[in-house]
């Protein structure tokens, strides 16, 4: 069995994959990070439930 | 909207779907006008008079990025027919056959709305509806409207790039105030005489698109008038925000700098004619061109060093 020689395509794929990949990445640490440093905020307090009249 | 008559010729249609590289996709966002888009709006955040976390001030520069790369990205998929016909863009993504144009407007798409979305969860809803407005005002009204119509397109599509520090500002502050609007008004009076020096010695290439420029609906002479009338303008307004918020000793001095500096040349560019002008291949021109990039830095720079300085008690004139 004989391996075939990448084609250049494939390499520009595997470019842009791992591109999108480390993209998304970034962007689920800033979402993560933006969470942190809302929720670190002296302001920040947590909506209180309003209670049904039942 | 139609876009049939576009593109009929270009070499896009022999482009291959799916088939472009990370790189290409990343050339749509325009990556230097983002520069100057990512300078502008931390300028804006930054001389706020409020505090923001540095992890949503990098979030809110980020969106703005990508929110000013998604306009770039649009107007890439409506101009790919006169991109083709300009040496000055047709290495760009679309005309040179690497991204379809159905790709640039789905990519653009995308990130416009993402962008929009995020600086909202991220900041605030002004900050994000100005964003909105300043996307749909580049490729809307710019870009499909009125660049192939009007010979005024420099100084309509000026205001597009002038909104990035109103952003910043409005994403520290929630609000619009004469300081933000003055910086909109600094890059809004700068881009036209940029523009126009870049249109007088890169002459041919608007022409062959048959893009409205002043050099071309007016002749050279009234882009000359043009470039020194707005000039004085921005020398007026640049020196006048020494004495707002956003000004001081230091913003002053710089301005006074490069004000005289930009009026020297424009004044010069206004007393040459073209035979002149071709003698020692625009020399002037040139010039000034360069000059007016690092205009912009200088006095966006003396901004940032005012809002540092106050931080340690010694900004403005107080």
């Amino acid at each position: 069995m004989s391996f075939r020689e990448e084609h250049e395509l494939h390499k520009r794929r595997f470019g842009r994959n791992l591109g999108l990949g480390l993209v998304l990445a970034g962007f689920v640490a800033l979402v993560f990070g933006m969470t942190i440093a809302k929720v670190s905020n002296e302001d920040f307090a947590v909506p209180k439930i309003e209670q049904g009249a039942d | 909207m139609s876009d049939a008559s576009l593109n009929t010729a270009s070499p896009v249609s022999h482009t291959q779907e799916g088939e472009a590289g990370f790189g290409d996709f990343f050339a749509l966002l325009k990556p230097r006008v983002m520069t100057l888009v990512v300078f502008t709006a931390l300028v804006g955040l930054l001389a706020a008079p409020v505090g923001v976390h540095p992890v949503i001030g990098f979030a809110a520069i980020l969106f703005i990025a990508v929110g000013g790369g998604a306009s770039g990205a649009l107007n890439m998929w409506w101009e790919s027919d006169i991109d083709a016909l300009m040496k000055r863009t047709q290495k760009r993504p679309i005309p040179a056959g690497k991204v379809t144009r159905d790709e640039a407007f789905a990519f653009g798409i995308t990130l416009a709305v993402m962008s929009v979305v995020m600086l909202w969860l991220a900041t605030n809803a002004l900050a994000a509806g100005i964003l909105a407005f300043t996307i749909f005002f580049y490729v809307v009204i710019y870009t499909i409207g009125l660049k192939r119509w009007t010979p005024q397109n420099i100084v309509i599509g000026g205001a597009a790039g002038a909104f990035p520090p109103m952003i910043g500002w409005a994403a520290a502050t929630g609000t619009v105030s004469l300081e933000s609007v003055l910086m909109f008004a600094l890059i809004f009076m700068w881009t036209p005489p940029h523009f126009w020096a870049l249109a007088l010695f890169m002459r041919g290439d608007y022409d062959t698109a048959g893009v409205p420029m002043l050099t071309v609906t007016h002749g050279r002479r009234a882009t000359r008038v043009h470039i020194l009338v707005y000039t004085v303008l921005l020398a007026a307004l640049a020196i006048g925000a020494a004495f707002t918020g956003i000004g001081g000793p230091v913003y002053l001095a710089v301005a006074v700098v490069f004000n005289a500096l930009f009026l020297r040349d424009a004044i010069a560019i206004w007393r040459r004619d073209e035979d002149q002008a071709e003698a020692d291949n625009y020399r002037v021109e040139k010039r000034a061109f360069r000059l007016s990039l690092w205009y912009l830095f200088a006095h966006f720079t003396a901004i940032l060093a005012e809002a540092a300085l106050s931080g340690l008690g010694l900004g403005g004139w107080t």
